[in-house]
C-alpha cells in the first residue's frame, strides 16, 4: 500500500540511486585519483541514504561508517602507488577500455534480467519493530558458522597481506638471533624502546 | 510511541532542528571559550564569537592550483558532520532524531570525518596541509576502534544501541561507576577526532598548523567551529551514555544535563591541554598494544554483568 510518506521515501530512493550510479559514472570520468576514490565515496553514501530512506537505519549508518574508512585508506594506497604519488598530473581510471565495455554490459544484462526474471517473495508477516535486533539474530543465530569463516579468513588474508607486503621483519628489527635489546626501527619512540 | 517519540515528532522537524543546531553551536561556543580560558591562564581571553564574525568577512586566501572543489566539500564536511552527530545526542529526555542505531550514527558521523579532514588536506596543493590529513588518517587507526569498543560497551548494559534507551537504563546507576575505562577512552578518542589537545597533530605547530595551515576565512571558520562542536557534541555524549544523562536530584533534568555536559567540557579541556602532544605513530602503538585490550576487557566484565543480570 502506498502511503503519502512511502511515496516520498520511495522518490528519494530514486533519487539516491540515480545520484549513486552518476557518481560511479564520475569515477571513470574525472582525471584525479582523489577525486576518482571520493566521487566512489559519494556512490556509496548515496546507497546508504537509500537504505536509510528504506528504513534500514543500522545497515544504513554501518555502510556509511565502514565505506569511508575503507576509501579514506584506499586514497592513501591507491595515491601512493601511483607513477606521480601528489596524485596531481592528470590520470585516467579507463583502462582496456573494448574488454571493460564487453564486461560492463554483461553484467548490466545478467543483473536486469535477473530484477525482472526472479520471482520474488512477498511479505507474508509484519514488518518488523527493530530490524536492528533482527539482523543481530539472524548474524548471530542461524548465520553464525558462516559468518565467523568469514571472518577468520579475512583475518588471515588481512595477516598474510601485511606478511607479504612488509620490508621489515622480527629479524630486521631485533637481529638475526632476535637477541637485540632494542628493535632497531627507523623512528625512534613508542612501547618498550 | 510514548517515550521513544523524539523532538522533530514533538516540535515539527524544522524547529527541532533549529533547536539542536543552536543548542551544538552554543555548546561549541562554550567549549572553545573554556579552551582558551584555560590557554590564557588567566589572562585576557579573546572571545570565540568575535573570531567567527572576522572570519565570516575575511577575504578567502587561496594557493596554486588547489582542487577547489573537494576542498570546499571538505571544509563544509567538517562541520556539516559535527552538526549531524548532534541528531541522535539527547537533549532533556529525547533526541531530535532516533533509530535503533542511534550509536552507530554517532560513530559514523565521526568515521565519515576521516574522508573529511583528508580532504581539507588534500585540497590546497600544500605540503604541509597534506602531511596533517595523512597524520589525521595515521591517528584515525588509533582511536577508532577503542571509541566503537566504548561505544559498544554503553549500547551493550543498555540492552539497545538508542541513546534515549541508554540514558533510562542508568536509572539505578551511572554507566561511568561500572565502565570507568569506556568513559575516559571515550573522551580521548572524542580529543583524537577533533584533533585538539594532545592529538593535535595533524594540525601541529610543527608542520605550521597542518590541516588548517591553509585555511582563511569561512573554511577556516567551518573547520574550527566543526572541531568545537565534535567536542561539545562528545562531552554532551559522553553525560548520555556514561553519566545518567538529566538524572539528578532537586534541579529538572535539562538543568542536571547541562551542568554536567559543562563540567566534563571543564574536565576535559583542563586535562586535555596538561598532557604533551602524542605523535599519531606513537598513538597508533598505544592503542592497538595497550588501549585495545583494556577496552576488550571492560567489554567482557560488563557482557558478564548483563548475563549475571546486574543491570536489571
Amino acid at each position: 500500500m502506498l502511503t503519502a510518506s512511502t511515496g516520498w521515501l520511495l522518490a528519494a530512493a530514486a533519487v539516491l540511486g540515480v545520484l549513486s550510479v552518476a557518481s560511479g559514472v564520475a569515477v571513470f570520468v574525472v582525471d584525479s585519483m582523489a577525486r576518482a576514490t571520493f566521487a566512489l565515496l559519494g556512490s556509496f553514501l548515496a546507497v546508504a541514504a537509500v537504505l536509510l530512506a528504506l528504513d534500514l537505519a543500522y545497515l544504513a549508518v554501518v555502510t556509511a561508517l565502514m565505506m569511508t574508512i575503507e576509501m579514506a585508506i584506499m586514497a592513501v594506497f591507491m595515491i601512493a602507488f601511483m607513477m606521480n604519488p601528489a596524485g596531481l598530473v592528470p590520470m585516467s581510471m579507463v583502462h582496456n577500455t573494448r574488454g571493460s565495455a564487453v564486461v560492463g554490459a554483461g553484467a548490466f544484462v545478467v543483473l536486469t534480467a535477473g530484477i525482472w526474471l526472479v520471482d520474488w517473495p512477498v511479505r507474508r508477516t509484519a514488518v518488523p519493530a527493530d530490524p536492528t535486533r533482527q539482523l543481530g539474530e539472524a548474524l548471530m543465530g542461524s548465520h553464525m558458522l558462516v559468518m565467523l569463516g568469514i571472518g577468520v579468513a579475512l583475518f588471515a588474508t588481512i595477516l598474510a597481506g601485511t606478511l607479504l607486503a612488509t620490508a621489515r621483519g622480527r629479524y630486521d628489527r631485533f637481529g638475526p638471533d632476535l637477541t637485540a635489546h632494542r628493535p632497531a626501527d627507523p623512528v625512534r619512540g613508542g612501547l618498550a624502546r | 510511541m510514548g517515550e521513544t517519540a523524539t523532538l522533530a515528532d514533538a516540535w515539527g522537524a524544522v524547529p527541532a532542528a533549529l533547536v539542536v543546531v543552536a543548542v551544538a553551536l552554543a555548546l561549541g561556543w562554550a567549549v572553545t571559550a573554556t579552551d582558551r580560558a584555560v590557554l590564557a591562564g588567566g589572562g585576557p581571553v579573546p572571545g570565540p564569537g568575535r573570531d567567527a564574525a572576522r572570519l565570516l568577512l575575511e577575504q578567502r586566501r587561496t594557493t596554486p592550483a588547489p582542487d577547489r572543489l573537494l576542498w570546499r566539500l571538505g571544509c563544509a564536511g567538517v562541520a556539516v558532520l559535527a552538526l549531524a552527530s548532534w541528531a541522535v545526542v539527547p537533549l532533556g529526555s529525547r533526541s531530535l532524531w532516533s533509530t535503533s542505531a542511534d550509536l552507530v550514527w554517532f560513530n559514523a558521523a565521526e568515521a565519515v570525518l576521516w574522508a573529511a579532514v583528508w580532504l581539507v588536506g588534500w585540497g590546497p596543493n600544500a605540503f604541509a596541509a597534506l602531511t596533517g590529513g595523512y597524520r589525521f588518517l595515521a591517528q584515525g587507526l588509533a582511536y577508532e576502534l577503542p571509541l566503537m569498543f566504548a561505544l559498544i560497551t554503553a549500547g551493550l548494559a543498555a540492552g539497545s544501541l538508542r541513546t534515549t534507551d541508554v540514558v533510562a537504563a542508568q536509572a539505578g546507576l551511572w554507566f561511568v561507576v561500572t565502565m570507568p575505562v569506556a568513559f575516559v577512552v571515550f573522551l580521548a578518542a572524542a580529543a583524537a577526532f577533533a584533533f585538539w589537545g594532545p592529538f593535535d597533530a595533524p594540525a601541529g605547530t610543527d608542520v605550521a598548523g597542518g590541516v588548517t595551515s591553509e585555511l582563511s576565512g569561512v573554511d577556516r571558520l567551518l573547520v574550527s567551529a566543526g572541531r568545537a562542536v565534535f567536542l561539545g557534541a562528545a562531552a554532551a555524549m559522553a553525560v548520555a551514555l556514561f553519566l545518567g544523562g538529566g538524572a539528578g536530584p532537586w534541579l529538572p533534568g535539562p538543568v542536571w544535563q547541562l551542568v554536567k555536559t559543562l563540567a566534563v567540557v571543564a574536565l576535559l579541556v583542563r586535562a586535555g591541554r596538561r598532557l604533551p602532544l602524542l605523535r599519531p605513530d606513537r598513538a597508533v602503538e598505544v592503542a592497538w598494544v595497550v588501549v585495545i585490550p583494556v577496552v576488550l576487557l571492560q567489554a567482557l566484565v560488563v557482557a558478564v554483568l548483563v548475563l549475571a543480570g546486574f543491570y536489571g
